[in-house]
């Protein structure tokens, strides 16, 4: 069995680690530094760790506001909460004048868990790849988090990350893991089917891809961790290769990695295309296994609809 | 202040009303109302206070002034083409499809604008984070907002008001410009956001109410903000929208509409005649 590590836990550490590394990183929370663990760089750098109190739109262009006098601010609150709450407000202050601003947006997705509704954030994928010239990332797991963060701090412009709540599974080895800033990770090849997702999902395809196999299919896995920029070379080229795709994200399958892998295939590979997502709801209370089950976000259903997207190639 | 600085500070404010008047009446749109309501502080900060240098727009020490009330655009222009940021002839070309100088401020493409704004209430947070940043880098250089009374309505306001205070910007200063009209009407009518200086004195601020067509008061209270340590500033400026302007002072209609020909001449003559006047 794997090591387990949320990606918030990740995200909290790498910030803690990259302070000392860049001196120009700072840090603004809204009252949530516990749960989106920016406490632990408050921890190593208090004097660069700005809580803003429960004021998220304040705190967005406040980090606009900083980032203008040459420091980098990551500003961190639940996806919810930022992508949803302080959209007006990351488009305005920080997308339209293209500032070097980090959000970094813990708790996205279903896996939220027991809080619910209100606090499952399942738009901000689709919100966030809208603004013009927004760098949209979801990290599959804890050494891609750290990664991404340091690609983050290295990248000039807007950068939108989401991490996760609940523990998941360490993929990647932090001593060899290469990340690229809308490069897609070849998890898996295969010849039959693709599977392309990001976040959680990563993982769970991985699952689908094994019983998959015990039907004889032959899925490619996929990790998509940027969804803007998308990795369209890559897309498109295992489109043509496998020529049947399924997605898998933890958001409505409205407007997210499905909506923008479709987009990618229609006009130049346009084959079959299934989306696997919480599909145009909200989501509601529970422990993360079954609330995975209740919405489809598992193996089981991955599989199922690679057997269907097969089914429907010309 | 001498009689000479302030005779060359209203033929500033004066050349500002103008330009604002031109920008307006080429666009055939525009905000004059609350435009020309801020052109005596504008005059005076871009004149007297901010340390800023339209040959380096972008040197990192520069005092910051953000125009949290975007919508009076023209405004900022004028002052910035007064100072030599951008070529005067192009104020023309305000809110023009092939002009840089959008309908409301943009950061990137207007040398000397200092924050893209427009969307009320985002201005002054960003102003706020500036002025941390300054605390951050230890750098002495001092941020200054626009807020219009209308805005204050944003709750956005009040949230920037409470960080402001809480992390002791005394580096920022804020203007609301209180000439008592919004789109809609009056504010008291609309959204009655008095008793604005309570509202920022419980917030932590250190508040000064002045005459803001007078530059004496506004020479004082500037220099007060700048002496104020361990809180950030707030200054009310009781305004008449429209100043200067006869047929638009204190007329909510002013506010985003453009003059047309007949009245432009007409506003442009006024200001003439009062730009002869400074030296009668």
């Amino acid at each position: 069995m794997a090591d387990k590590k949320a990606t918030r836990e990740a995200y909290g550490e790498a910030l803690a680690e990259f302070g000392a590394k860049y001196d120009k990183l700072v840090v603004l929370d809204a009252d949530l530094a516990g749960a989106t663990k920016t406490a632990t760089f408050k921890k190593a750098f208090p004097e660069r760790h700005f809580d803003c109190g429960i004021a998220e739109g304040n705190m967005v262009s406040a980090a606009a506001g900083l980032s203008t006098t040459g420091l980098i601010p990551f500003a961190s609150s639940f996806a919810m909460f930022l992508a949803g709450r302080a959209f007006e407000q990351i488009r305005n202050s920080i997308g339209y004048p293209h500032l070097n601003v980090k959000l970094g947006a813990t708790h996205g997705g279903i896996t939220v868990g027991e809080d619910g509704a209100t606090h499952q954030c399942l738009e901000d994928f689709s919100v966030m790849r809208t603004i013009p010239g927004m760098t949209v990332i979801c990290p599959a797991d804890a050494t891609e988090t750290r990664a991404a963060v340091e690609a983050a701090i290295n990248f000039v412009g807007p950068v939108y990350l989401r991490f996760g709540r609940a523990a998941t599974p360490v993929l990647f080895d932090k001593e060899t893991y290469k990340f690229e800033i809308g490069k897609g990770v070849v998890m898996a090849d295969g010849a039959d089917v693709t599977i392309a997702a990001n976040g959680y999902m990563v993982d769970i395809a991985l699952q689908a891809r094994e019983l998959l196999k015990n039907d004889g299919i032959d899925a490619a896995v996929l990790n998509i961790h940027t969804i803007k920029p998308l990795d369209n070379e890559l897309i498109l080229s295992y489109a043509n290769k496998t020529g049947a795709i399924v997605t898998a994200e933890e958001h409505n399958i409205i407007g997210g990695l499905g909506s923008a892998v479709c987009e990618a295939v229609c006009a130049v590979a346009p084959v079959p295309v299934l989306r696997v997502g919480v599909n145009d709801q909200f989501g509601r209370s529970g422990k993360v296994p079954p609330l995975l089950e209740y919405y489809g976000l598992t193996a089981a259903n991955i599989a199922e609809n690679c057997k269907k997207a097969i089914s429907l190639k010309k | 202040m001498t009689t000479e600085k302030k005779k060359e500070l209203m033929r500033l404010a004066t050349h500002i009303r103008m330009d604002i008047l031109t920008e307006v009446y080429s666009a055939n749109s525009g905000h004059p109302g609350g435009s020309l309501s801020i052109a005596d502080t504008l005059a005076y900060l871009y004149s007297e206070v901010l340390r800023v240098d339209p040959e380096k727009p972008a040197c990192p020490d520069r005092d910051r002034f953000v125009l949290s009330k975007g919508h009076t655009a023209p405004a900022l222009y004028a002052v910035l083409a007064e100072r030599g940021f951008i070529p005067k002839e192009d104020l023309t070309g305000f809110r023009n499809i092939n002009s840089y100088l959008q309908g409301h401020p943009d950061m990137k493409h207007t040398p000397g604008c200092d924050m893209t704004s427009g969307s009320l209430g985002l201005g002054i947070s960003a102003a706020a984070g500036m002025a941390l940043g300054a605390k951050i880098q230890g750098k002495d250089f001092r941020v200054y907002a626009m807020l219009g009374d209308g805005e204050l309505a944003e709750g956005q306001v009040w949230e920037a008001s409470m960080f402001s205070a809480h992390y002791k910007l005394d580096n920022l200063c804020a203007f609301v410009d209180w000439n008592g009209l919004q789109i809609d009407g009056r504010i008291v009518d609309v959204m009655n956001s008095t008793p604005i200086d309570k509202k920022f004195r419980a917030f932590g601020w250190y508040v000064q109410v002045i005459n803001g067509h007078d530059f004496d008061e506004i020479e004082k209270a500037v220099g007060k903000a700048k002496k104020t340590k361990g809180k950030p500033s707030v200054i009310i400026l009781k305004t008449v929208k429209g100043k200067g302007v006869s047929y638009m002072e204190d007329k909510a209609s002013w506010h985003g509409a453009a003059p047309n020909e007949e009245q432009y001449k007409l506003g442009m003559a006024e200001l003439n005649a009062a730009l002869e006047a400074i030296d009668a």
